[in-house]
């Protein structure tokens, strides 16, 4: 325990502003950057929808997810050095999000999160916070939580199901970016082989992040699954069979 | 386990770990790498290449040490609360 907790304090003392994932401002030209803002608007409303369809149910979920917000903010902001290719980088954290707090409440999450670093860390920016949002929040969370269910779905633990839940958000919200990366900034040039540059730009780094977010997105469900399996159950991630079985 | 079993444990154990290490070493010291966060490496990079470039953002927290500093202290703020409602928040329910 102790361990654990000075680790988790090391991390918040050492969190620095990181540059990855995100689009900078400007990047985009005006009318992707409008295409972005109004694709990811609809999982924004259905989120915020849903967030207070839970908080009607149940208030206690507000402050859980008021904690998935930090966590996501500081995750996707933490620079993470990789060996293989001499860059740093940050995980999504929308995985981990969209399993405890299902994907809508995710995407939210990561919209908040966008934005403040948009705003006071120059990390991204205003005018690609659709574009990011609907790359980390959209397809990280929806990918993530596609993932983890169907693998719980098919009986598979869950530590092995957060694993590629992490893997498939971090992944997933990777290849979105490229994909709108290439498309923005085209121009005449053909589509395929810019978005192949981009995508394999960025395997070096994103390959073992990818693996190293599933690995921490399974720690955090075993960890909770071990000391507060409650909260899984509220969440609906387990039944409430198998927090009998684990007692 | 019988001393020669042993041995060769070790051997082999050695064998992994000593490559291994002076692989790190070299990797870590003497071929330094920039560390720049990817979105300079890559998406800034690319996009220059094809005629974009990023725009100041609205809010400039400018450069040096100050934006570190705050992150520091909300980082000690969040840790310090993280650390004191630890049991409550992840010791099992009695």
């Amino acid at each position: 325990m102790g361990r654990t907790l000075f680790f988790v304090i090391l991390c918040l003392l050492t969190a620095t502003p990181a540059f990855a994932m995100h689009i900078s401002e400007g990047i985009l030209p005006f009318s992707w950057a409008l295409f972005w803002y109004l694709a990811a608007l609809p999982f924004v409303a259905l989120g915020v929808q849903r967030l207070n369809a839970l908080a009607r149910e149940d208030l206690s979920l507000k402050p859980l997810v008021g904690l998935m917000s930090a966590v996501v903010f500081i995750i996707s902001c933490m620079p993470i050095p990789v060996p293989t290719a001499g860059t740093c980088s940050h995980p999504c954290g929308t995985g981990v999000a969209a399993i405890l707090v299902g994907p809508l409440v995710s995407v939210v999450i990561a919209a908040v999160a966008l934005l403040i670093q948009a705003l006071f860390l120059a990390h991204g920016g205003l005018s690609t916070l659709g574009a990011n949002t609907f790359a980390m929040g959209v397809v990280g969370s929806l990918g993530g939580w596609l993932a983890f269910r169907c693998l719980r779905g098919m009986g598979g633990g869950l530590a092995l199901s957060g694993f590629v839940a992490g893997v498939v958000a971090d992944w997933g919200t990777y290849a979105t970016t490229s994909l709108i990366l290439s498309s923005g900034i085209r121009g005449d040039a053909p589509f395929l082989p810019l978005f192949a540059k981009v995508v394999l730009a960025f395997i070096p780094t994103q390959l073992p992040l990818g693996i190293l977010e599933g690995v921490i997105t399974a720690g955090m469900v075993t960890l909770l699954y071990k000391r507060r399996p409650d909260l899984l159950v509220r969440m609906k991630v387990i039944s409430e069979r198998e927090m009998q079985n684990h007692a | 386990m019988p001393d020669r079993k042993r041995k060769w444990k070790i051997i082999r154990l050695h064998i992994i770990l000593l490559p291994t290490l002076l692989f790190a070493f070299y990797f870590f010291s003497l071929a330094p790498k920039p560390w720049t966060g990817v979105d300079e490496a890559v998406v800034e990079k690319i996009a220059k290449e094809h005629g974009r470039e990023a725009k100041r953002p609205v809010i400039d927290p400018g450069e040096g040490d100050l934006l570190l500093f705050l992150f520091l202290v909300a980082g000690a703020v969040g840790g310090f609360l993280g650390g004191y409602y630890w049991r409550d928040l992840f010791d099992k329910k009695k």
